[in-house]
């Protein structure tokens, strides 16, 4: 994984459009980030393996980077994405790390499932 | 009963932040122990740093983490339970328990480490000590094992009186800062941020305190 080649994270979502997928989607703070600043809450979502299919998608921004794909019935929004990698698997990893290397946020798309 | 120790947490790495000191001097003293690890910390946000894995690369490296350091703890015995990070507190808490009892019962466990229930700070961490206390009562008296228990939460002293044991680690703090360094995935940001505030010296004051010189523990349920 590496920082994000636009071009190539773009012809890649565009490779996923029209097809059933599964999307890995999450943002997170740390499970101890109330622990460490009383005022701070831990908060993280995460969906793993949603089944999904959009027809058209693009990344923006110059970085950190946004992510959107827009579904018949819906959206798929990331945002703080600075890293990327079309993995061994076929798969688009995409994440957003803090100056430590922390994951913030990740969207990540698959014609396989994710393992669980 | 020949003393055996188990020690029962979530993730990759409680059991070397938590307890490394305590292992190492068990392990010292020709004591057997067992580690078992509920996940495999697939959802942690610490990557390495700079970063080298990814979300789908990190349960791999942890395990490899988890085996390496309990190998700088002269831990053989390591048991994956194979139950997903963050996820503990929605599983069937009576049948987790039955497993653990089950094997608490067959390595011939004695004392059993595990986080105190509601001290844990982490959801994991308070789902699976819950499921491990209450496979210890599952286990017919004479062969119960003796509960001791961490908890890591502000108020803990207040709320859980003085610990049951104090464990002076200062004689084996290199090997917890050994079992740390191999926890890398997980321990490279921190101890950067420690190098930045102590100079070289990673034995920095609270982080000394906490990490280096003592480890607490508490019996179950406590006599506050």
């Amino acid at each position: 994984m590496g920082p994000i080649d636009k071009a190539s994270v773009q012809t890649a979502i565009e490779s996923f459009a029209g097809e059933d997928i599964y999307l890995h989607l999450e943002t997170t703070n740390g499970a101890y980030a109330a622990h460490r600043q009383e005022q701070a809450m831990a908060v993280c979502a995460y969906i793993r393996n949603g089944r999904i299919r959009y027809d058209s998608g693009a990344i923006a921004g110059e970085g950190p980077f946004r992510v959107g794909l827009k579904m018949q019935e819906g959206w798929i929004y990331a945002e703080g994405l600075t890293d990327y990698e079309i993995d061994g698997q076929g798969r688009l990893l995409l994440a957003g790390h803090d100056g430590d290397g922390r994951l913030a946020v990740a969207l990540e798309l698959s014609r396989t499932a994710f393992p669980v | 009963m020949e003393k055996h120790v188990a020690v029962v947490l979530p993730h990759p790495d409680d059991e070397t932040f938590g307890c490394a000191g305590t292992i190492a001097l068990y392990r010292r003293a020709g004591v057997p122990v067992t580690v078992v690890c509920g996940t495999l910390g697939q959802m942690g946000r610490n990557m390495g740093k700079p970063f080298f894995a990814t979300r789908e690369t990190l349960a791999t490296v942890r395990e490899k983490e988890l085996r390496d350091a309990c190998a700088v703890l002269d831990v053989t015995d390591v048991r994956l339970l194979g139950l997903r990070d963050k996820t503990i507190e929605f599983e069937n808490r009576e049948h987790l328990a039955e497993r653990i009892a089950r094997l608490l019962q067959d390595i011939g466990a004695t004392d059993v480490i595990t986080h105190y229930p509601g001290h844990g700070v982490h959801p994991d961490h308070d789902a699976l000590g819950a499921a491990t206390v209450r496979a210890v009562e599952l286990i017919a008296e004479e062969k119960r094992p003796t509960l001791f228990c961490m908890a890591i939460t502000r108020n803990r002293f207040e709320a859980l009186g003085d610990p049951a044991v104090k464990n002076d680690i200062s004689g084996v703090a290199e090997t917890k800062l050994g079992a740390i360094r191999a926890h890398r995935s997980q321990s490279e940001a921190m101890l950067a941020n420690m190098e930045k505030e102590y100079g070289d010296n990673p034995y920095g004051r609270d982080v000394q305190e906490r990490f280096f010189r003592q480890e607490l523990f508490w019996h179950y349920p406590a006599k506050a």
